[in-house]
């Protein structure tokens, strides 16, 4: 049975600035790293390998150089990592970039009962949880989304318990195989590589399927078949910040002038 | 001969004989562990060894010392004397007797009083070991027994002389005060009595001598006065702290989780250990209640060693595991994380002994083979792999500090040296502080001095010593490279941790830098007049706690002290524990980024050190010092006392008017 993890690779937002004459994201030099709760998705996937003997696929639709995020995967321990790469594939929206998933994981289900899918809640950059819920429709699979901890799997029935993490409550919810996971932070630690799996990662190889392999509608992938797009990018105008004090020097003054200021903008109630 | 000499002569050449196999099959045991090359600079071990082993330096250290170091020294001389002793007894040709009067007088009046030094010595060890011993265990069996072997053994010495000399046979009689004054007490002894009474003195002294020596010497840890004298010529010759490289190939591993994976000098440490203890009064985990105790650990390591023995030359696993058991022979895991790497222990072991390096073996074991490491190290890992820096801080913050100075990138062209920031020194609100005040400072002597800025990572201390060397190695080769190619010379560092990563771990990737502490560079500047203060500010009651990286492990301890005597007029104090025994802050070897879940927490304790002093201001050099000493402060609830670093104190009075 697979339990596949799709995992994107994203530019480090932290360090993204955007420039403020063309108001463009400026991505020279900066790192790339897995979505963060991506590994969340990642770490399961490779749990309920662990503990019911699924085989763990990792997926990831992005440029060449997406590769690297793949060999990640491999550094903690997946069995198989699959780079959707094409040019075709380029400039996507969440509707072309499920297609193209959604593609890849029947591929995957033709040979092997699919069991997970995983995904992540949401990407650092777009943001829009919109992927991970559309493979599953496009797929016809359960959507699980915000799940914070799986309860049981039930292998001989084929089902799953899962607790979802939502606004001030929690929700238990139970559905048949095949399924689609979205992941929070708080459903596992993801582990660390060892060093001699990050030395055989290097040497893996990660097959690139591209859409000689997927035979998708042109139409359908990429720029082509994405019906929204980004028309302007910019930072929101925000107040200035102010330094109070010095951070060494006479603490009290400083809280009392802090004070002062959150009362005078009534922020504070005496 | 007499058959009786017969005997004497087999029992004797049999004896010699097993101890000497009994010595190759314990010491043959290191070749169980990993090659390391320990016969470089030979010259330099030699006189290492001299000065070390048969001077006796170190142990002459502590107070207590010269008790051993008379132990020692007499036992140089009587393994001379009892070889005459043994040969004398079977070949009556070979007694020194022969010898002229001049020659022989003499070393009779040696003989006798080494050997009444050493009875003294002994009972000033039964009554140390009885009422103040180091550590509890210290009162065991073997401690008492090696005593009073000796003891019985110096007895019957004097049993002979004073038998032989009541006799007669004896011509140097007015030469042994010792000996002479015992025979008085046998006077009255009939000659035969005599006889039974100089052999049984005879047979006693003889039979003490073979359980030294076939089984004291190579079954217990007296086979220090052996392995001692080769540790301290196998001694580290240069950085003892700095751990050794690793390199990452594939099928290697990483790290030590077994004796085997140890070095042949880690399994020497083991049987050179005397077992004093000096190290874990030293040790600043063992003295607030964790679980590491480095004399333990080294005990740990031998015991592991000669239980699995057996098994792994016969090419089977070990079966004791060296890591995670909680039987004697194994280290626990929560000690494997206890160390601050502050390298106290290696300041104190007698022989040489290198704590620390064992433990960072088997940290580089659980965290690169098993990934297995306390829950609050993830973070720091991961931040310093992405974002080079231990808070996960934007790279592009790292020049931030800098604004007031304007731009100023690193060009080997027009600067001298370049500020090697550090995290700290970068990210960190306080030490940024510092920064600023070093870069005042060198504007003022009119030093240039440019930054990487962006480009400068993390130097990977912190990691190093956690046992993270994979992406410690990734880092190192980074900024080794970013020299090389800015063409750096030198540089100056306000960090104790980068200061000796950069000088000394980076040494190990090809680099010929030039790097100095601030203190070293501001204490130049003050010296050559490049750097004048227009008055002095009092920092009132100073004292100054050393920074192991700076003081213990790279042997800087005067320069701050100057400096800070320039700036304000004032020695500083010191603290009760201080330069080469200085105590730990608690957070170095990566401790600065773990919890203290066990014990009292270490920099409460050097803090309430500090304050039996009445400081108003306590002087550090390093920016961890700097964190702990203010936690503690703060726990302490002394908010008056204020943790400055010495560049602070320079830019105050550089700022007087
Ligand atoms: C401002 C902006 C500009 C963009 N510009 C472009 C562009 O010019 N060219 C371009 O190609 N794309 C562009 N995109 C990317 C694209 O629109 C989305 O990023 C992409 O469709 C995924 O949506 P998301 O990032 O919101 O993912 P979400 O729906 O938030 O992701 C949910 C989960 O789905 C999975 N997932 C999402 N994407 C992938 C993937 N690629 N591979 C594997 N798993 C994945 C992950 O598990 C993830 O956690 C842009 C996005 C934004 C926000
Ligand atoms: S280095 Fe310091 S903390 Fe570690 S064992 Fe030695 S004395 Fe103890
Ligand atoms: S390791 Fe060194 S200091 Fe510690 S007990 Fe052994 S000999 Fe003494």
């Amino acid at each position: 049975m697979l339990a596949i993890a799709c995992i994107k690779q994203v530019p480090d937002t932290t360090q993204v600035q955007i420039d403020p004459e063309t108001n463009t994201l400026v991505l020279e030099g900066i790192p790339f790293i897995v979505n963060p709760y991506d590994t969340h998705a990642l770490e399961e996937s490779l749990r309920v390998r662990e503990t019911f003997g699924m085989r763990a696929i990792a997926l990831s639709m992005g440029p060449p150089n997406a590769e690297a995020t793949l060999r990640k995967a491999c550094a903690v321990g997946v069995d198989e990592a699959i780079l959707l790469s094409d040019r075709c594939f380029g400039g996507a929206d969440t509707l072309a970039t499920s297609n193209v998933l959604s593609a890849a994981i029947e591929r995957l289900a033709q040979d092997e009962e699919l069991g997970i899918v995983f995904c992540g809640k949401q990407t650092i950059d777009g943001d829009t949880a919109q992927v991970g819920p559309g493979i599953a429709s496009r797929l016809g699979l359960q959507q699980l989304t915000l799940v914070d901890k799986i309860d049981h799997l039930d292998m001989e029935q084929k089902t799953i318990r899962v607790r979802r993490k939502l606004e001030g409550r929690h929700e238990i919810v139970e559905a048949p195989l095949p399924v689609m996971i979205t992941t929070v932070r708080e459903l596992n630690r993801p582990r660390y590589p060892t060093v001699p799996m990050r030395l055989a990662a290097q040497e893996v190889e990660v097959k690139t399927w591209d859409n000689n392999i997927l035979g998708l509608d042109p139409e359908t992938v990429g720029l082509k078949g994405s019906p929204t797009w980004v028309c302007k990018i910019f930072s929101p105008d925000r107040d200035q910040g102010e330094i109070i004090g010095d951070g060494v020097n006479d603490p009290e003054g400083t809280a009392g002038l802090l004070i002062d200021k959150l009362l005078s903008k009534d922020l504070l109630a005496v | 001969m007499t058959s009786s000499k017969i005997l004497i002569l087999l029992l004797f050449s049999a004896s010699g004989l097993v101890f000497l196999w009994s010595l190759y099959r314990r010491l043959s045991l290191v070749q169980l562990g990993r090659d390391e090359n320990r016969l470089d600079r030979f010259g330099d071990r030699f006189s290492n060894m001299l000065l070390y082993a048969f001077g006796q330096k170190r142990v002459l250290a502590r107070p207590y010392g010269i008790n051993h170091a008379i132990f020692f020294w007499a036992c140089l001389f009587l393994v001379a004397v009892n070889l005459e002793f043994v040969l004398g007894g079977i070949f009556p040709a070979l007694h020194l007797s022969h010898l002229p009067a001049f020659l022989y007088f003499p070393i009779r009046l040696i003989s006798d009083i080494v050997s009444l030094m050493t009875l003294g010595a002994v009972v000033a060890a039964l009554v140390r070991r009885t009422f103040f011993p180091l550590y509890p265990e210290a009162r065991n069996f073997e401690g008492y027994f090696i005593v009073a072997v000796i003891a019985v053994h110096m007895l019957a010495y004097f049993g002979i002389n004073a038998t032989e000399l009541t006799l007669g046979q004896e011509r140097a009689g007015s030469w042994m005060p010792v000996s002479l004054f015992a025979s008085r007490f046998l006077a009255d002894v009939s000659p035969t009595g005599l006889e039974n009474l100089g052999a049984f003195s005879w047979w006693v002294h003889a039979l003490a001598l073979l359980v030294i020596f076939n089984y004291l010497i190579p079954y217990s840890k007296h086979l220090h006065v052996i392995t001692a004298i080769g540790n301290c010529f196998f001694r580290p010759l240069d950085n003892p702290g700095t751990p050794k490289r690793e390199t990452f190939e594939p099928g290697e591993n990483f790290g030590a989780d077994s004796v085997t994976k140890l070095t042949w000098k880690d399994l020497f440490d083991s049987l050179a250990c005397t077992e004093c203890g000096r190290c874990e009064e030293a040790c600043p985990a063992w003295h607030t209640g964790k679980t590491l105790n480095p004399r333990r650990l080294i005990h740990d390591i031998k015991v592991n060693l000669l239980g699995n023995a057996e098994e792994v030359k016969k090419g089977n696993d070990p079966i004791l595991p060296l890591i995670g058991g909680s039987e004697e022979g194994s280290c626990q895991e929560e000690a494997i994380w206890d160390c601050t790497t502050c390298g106290a222990c290696l300041e104190a072991c007698p022989v040489f002994i290198e704590h620390p390096h064992k433990t960072i073996q088997m940290r580089r074991f659980l965290v690169q083979e098993r990934a297995r490491f306390p829950e609050e190290l993830l973070n720091l890992f991961e931040n310093t792999e992405q974002r080079s820096n231990p808070w996960g801080m934007p790279p592009a913050d790292r020049a931030k500090w800098c604004s007031p100075f304007g731009d100023r990138p690193y060009d080997a062209e027009s600067c001298d040296y370049l500020f090697f920031v550090g995290c700290a020194g970068a990210y960190d609100n306080r030490s940024k502080h510092v920064t600023a005040a070093l870069g005042m400072i060198l504007d003022a002597a009119g030093v240039s001095w440019g930054i990487l800025g962006k480009e400068e990572l993390c130097c990977g201390d912190s990691l190093r010593k956690l046992g993270n060397e994979y992406v410690f190695d990734q880092l190192a080769r980074q900024n080794v490279s970013l020299f090389k190619e800015r063409g750096v010379k030198k540089i100056v560092t306000q960090c104790p941790h980068c200061f000796n990563t950069l000088k000394n771990d980076y040494r190990q990737y090809g680099v010929e830098v030039e790097v100095i502490h601030h203190s070293e560079l501001i204490l130049d500047l003050l010296e050559q007049g490049r750097l004048t203060l227009p008055g002095t500010v009092s920092q009132g009651r100073m004292v100054f706690h050393d920074s192991c990286y700076l003081g213990r492990h790279n042997g800087t301890f005067t320069a701050p002290r100057q400096v800070l005597k320039k700036a304000t007029g004032q020695e500083p104090g010191d603290l009760t524990r201080n330069k080469e025994n200085g105590f730990c802050c608690g957070a170095g070897g990566g401790r600065m980024w773990m919890e203290e879940l066990s014990g009292t927490r270490i920099n409460l304790e050097r803090v309430k050190e500090a304050l039996q002093e009445k400081p108003d201001t306590i002087c550090v050099t390093c920016p961890y010092c700097m964190t702990m000493l203010g936690d503690g402060l703060k726990d302490e609830g002394e908010d008056q006392v204020r943790v400055k670093d010495i560049a602070e104190v320079v830019a105050e009075s550089l700022n007087k008017s």
